[in-house]
C-alpha cells in the first residue's frame, strides 16, 4: 500500500511568551497552550494533499514522547491522518533517537514518503529528517517549498540562501517542509469527534529496540540579554541626524 | 590540544564568509587546532583562499565530479569517511550546513548542537532555542564526537594573512546517486548580501506589493543597504524567500537595521537580536517592534522613506 509517514512534535505553542524557569532548568511550560510543530502542519497538509490527487492511499502520522503527545495526534486525526503511532517515551528526546524510532516505524510500515518539519520550535535543532535520511540510507530534500510526484521520484523545490534549489529524488525519501510549501486546513468539529474513532497505536520505545540514550547534557537555560528600549524620534529629519551623529548613515 | 574539522562552504570559485566565521568560532577556543575540508569538483581555487584564513592550521581537499554541486546526500559519507581524528566537525549554520551536518551526524551517530553561539570548552556549548527566547548551555561527554553547525550572527569572519599547508585527503565511499541536481535560481542583484551587510533595511506587509518594495531598493542603494523582508512579505509574494529574515529565515547581525512596516513578531525580532543599532518606522505606535527599536519614528512609511532618502542623498 501507498503510505505517506509524517511526523508530529508536540510543542509550545508559537504564540506562547516563552519565559525562562527562574532556576534555569528549562523553559515554563505549566499552564501553557501546547501545538503540533507549526511546520509539522504543514507536512501533515502536504500529506493529505497527496492523498486527495490519489497520489497515496494512507496518511500515518508518528510522534515520539509522552503520554501527552496524543492529544496532538488527535488533531492530526482530525485533520485527516488515517492513523497515529505514538512511541512512548519520556525525558529528553534527542534527534537521534527521535530517528531511530521514526526508522523503525519506516521498517514497519514501508512509506514511500516521509514529510518531517525543517525544524522544531522548541530545540529549533532541524536536525532530524536529515538525521533520519541519514540512518534509512535514502534521500533527503530539505526546507520543501513545493513537491511533485511522479512514478518513482519526488521534484522538489527548496528554500535555500541563495534563492531556489530544485532537487530530484527516487523515492522513497525524507523530505523536511519550510513555511510557504502550503497552508494548513482548519480543523472542524465534526472532524474532531470523528477522529475519536480512528485507530491510535502505542508502542513503548523499548519495544522498538531504541535506546534513550541522552548525548548532550541540559547544563542550564538563561533568558537571553534584553535591549534596551530606545528613544522616539518626531520626524524623519531628527532620524537622519541621529544616526548621522552615531556615525550610520 | 582539540582537533576541529570545519567543512567548508563554497560556489566553487569562491569560499564563502560562512567559513570564515566557523574559523572565528573554532579559534575562540584554546588549543584549538583548525582543519578546513574543501569538497569540490575542482578544489584548487577555494583550498587557496581557505589556506589564506588566520588561524587556519590546515587545508584537506576532498576532489570528485560528484562535489559539484554540493549536494548533502553526496557530501555527507565523504565528510563522515574523514571525521575520525577529529573531537569536533563544524559546518556553517546556512542552508548548505543545516542541510547536511545532522546527515554527518546520523552517519556517525554523533551528537550535533545547532547554532552554536559560544564554544566554551571542547564539551561545552551555548545555543538559542525557543526562537532565541532562551539560551542554552549543552555539555558533551568527554571523548564523544560532536557535530555542529555555527551561528552566524555570533561571530566575525576571520581575517587574512594565512597561509596554511594544503592537502589532498582521499576516501573511499559508495556515493550515492538517488539525489540530483536539477537547478538553483537565484534572484540577481548587486546590492551586498543581507548576511554579511553592514546595512539592512527590510520591509513587511505594509509594503503592500512588490512595487511597493521599490522605495526599499531606492533607499537601500543610496546607503549600500541589503534589502529583507519579513515572511508576511515573502508569504505575499512582494519579495523573494531568500530575503527572508527572522527564525525560519536568515539571522543577520549588521550594525543599521531598519524595520520598515513591520510589527515586530517575536519570530521577526529573534532575525534581528545581534543588530547594533534598530530603527523601526511603523505607523502603530504601539507595535512591538519598538520595544526593541533604538530609534522609533512613528508615521506613514509612504511618506517618511522618500524623506529618508531626500535626506541623505
Ligand atoms: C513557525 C513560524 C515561523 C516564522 N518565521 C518568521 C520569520 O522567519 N520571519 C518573519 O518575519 N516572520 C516569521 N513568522 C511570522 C511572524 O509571526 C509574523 O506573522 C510576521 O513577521 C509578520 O510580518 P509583518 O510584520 O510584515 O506583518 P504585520 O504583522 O501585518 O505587520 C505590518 C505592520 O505594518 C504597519 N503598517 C501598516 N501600514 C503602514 C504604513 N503605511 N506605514 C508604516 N507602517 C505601516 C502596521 O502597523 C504593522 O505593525 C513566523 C511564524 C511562524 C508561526
Ligand atoms: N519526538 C518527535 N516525534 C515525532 N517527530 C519528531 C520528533 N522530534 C522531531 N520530529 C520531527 O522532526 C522535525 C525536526 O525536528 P528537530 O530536529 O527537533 O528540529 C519536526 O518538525 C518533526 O517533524
Amino acid at each position: 500500500m501507498k503510505r505517506i509517514l509524517v511526523g508530529i512534535k508536540r510543542v509550545v505553542d508559537y504564540n506562547v511568551r516563552i519565559r525562562v524557569k527562574p532556576d534555569g532548568s528549562g523553559v515554563i511550560t505549566e499552564g501553557v497552550k501546547m501545538s503540533i510543530n507549526p511546520f509539522d502542519e504543514i507536512a501533515l497538509e502536504e500529506a493529505l494533499r497527496i492523498k486527495e490527487r490519489g497520489g497515496t492511499e494512507e496518511v500515518v502520522v508518528a510522534t515520539v514522547g509522552p503520554a501527552d503527545c496524543q492529544a496532538q495526534l488527535r488533531t492530526a486525526l482530525a485533520m485527516g491522518a488515517d492513523r497515529a503511532l505514538h512511541v512512548q517515551a519520556e525525558g529528553v528526546i534527542e534527534p537521534l533517537v527521535a530517528a531511530r524510532a521514526l526508522l523503525k516505524l519506516i521498517e514497519r510500515e514501508q512509506p514511500l514518503l516521509v514529510i518531517l518539519g525543517k525544524q522544531a520550535i522548541d530545540d529549533d535543532n532541524g536536525q532530524t529528517g536529515q538525521v533520519l535520511a541519514a540512518l534509512w540510507d535514502r534521500p533527503q530534500a530539505t526546507y520543501a517549498s513545493k513537491l511533485e510526484i511522479s512514478g518513482g521520484t519526488a521534484r522538489v523545490t527548496r528554500e535555500v540562501d541563495a534563492g531556489l534549489e530544485t532537487l530530484e529524488v527516487d523515492l522513497p525519501a525524507v523530505i523536511t517542509t519550510d513555511l510557504r510549501l502550503n497552508e494548513p486546513r482548519y480543523v472542524k468539529l465534526p472532524d474532531i469527534m470523528k477522529a475519536k474513532k480512528k485507530p491510535l497505536e502505542t508502542l513503548p520505545l523499548a519495544q522498538l529496540q531504541v535506546e534513550p540514550r541522552q548525548q548532550l547534557k541540559l547544563v542550564k537555560f538563561e533568558p537571553p540579554p534584553q535591549r534596551q528600549k530606545g528613544i522616539r524620534v518626531k520626524d524623519a529629519g531628527e532620524l537622519v541626524a541621529a544616526l548621522k551623529k552615531k556615525g550610520l548613515l | 590540544m582539540t582537533d576541529i574539522l570545519i567543512v567548508a562552504e563554497h560556489d566553487a570559485a569562491r569560499l564563502n564568509v560562512s567559513t570564515a566565521k566557523c574559523v572565528s568560532c573554532a579559534r575562540a577556543l584554546a588549543g584549538a587546532r583548525v582543519t578546513v575540508l574543501v569538497c569540490a569538483a575542482d578544489a584548487a581555487a577555494v583550498a587557496g583562499q581557505a589556506a589564506q584564513l588566520e588561524g587556519v592550521d590546515k587545508v584537506l581537499t576532498l576532489e570528485n565530479p560528484a562535489n559539484a554541486p554540493a549536494l548533502a546526500a553526496v557530501l555527507a559519507p565523504q565528510v563522515s569517511a574523514l571525521a575520525a581524528p577529529y573531537a569536533l566537525v563544524l559546518g556553517p549554520s546556512t542552508t548548505f550546513g543545516k542541510d547536511l551536518m545532522p546527515r554527518v551526524a546520523g552517519l556517525l551517530g554523533a551528537p550535533q548542537v545547532s547554532d552554536i553561539m559560544a564554544l566554551e570548552s571542547p564539551t561545552r556549548f551555548r545555543r538559542p532555542v525557543y526562537a532565541g527566547n532562551a539560551l542554552l548551555t549543552v555539555e558533551s561527554e568527554p571523548g564523544t564526537k560532536v557535530i555542529g553547525t555555527v551561528r552566524m550572527a555570533s561571530f566575525e569572519a576571520a581575517t587574512g594573512g594565512g597561509a596554511a599547508p594544503i592537502e589532498k585527503a582521499s576516501v573511499s565511499v559508495q556515493l550515492p546517486t538517488h539525489t540530483r541536481f536539477v537547478s538553483v535560481s537565484a534572484a540577481k542583484n548587486d546590492r551586498p548580501d543581507l548576511q554579511t551587510a553592514t546595512r539592512v533595511i527590510s520591509g513587511g506587509r505594509a509594503l503592500g506589493s512588490a512595487d511597493g518594495f521599490k522605495i526599499l531598493y531606492s533607499l537601500a542603494d543610496k546607503l549600500g543597504a541589503a534589502v529583507g523582508a519579513s515572511r508576511a512579505a515573502v508569504d505575499a509574494g512582494y519579495a523573494p524567500n531568500e530575503m527572508q529574515v527572522g527564525q525560519t529565515g536568515k539571522i543577520i547581525a549588521p550594525e543599521l537595521y531598519v524595520a520598515v512596516g513591520i510589527s515586530g513578531a517575536i519570530q521577526h525580532l529573534t532575525g534581528i537580536k545581534d543588530a547594533r543599532t534598530i530603527v523601526a518606522i511603523n505607523k502603530d505606535g504601539e507595535a512591538p517592534i519598538f520595544e526593541v527599536a533604538d530609534y522609533g519614528l512613528v508615521g506613514d512609511l509612504f511618506q517618511i522613506i522618500p524623506e529618508i532618502e531626500r535626506l541623505v542623498s
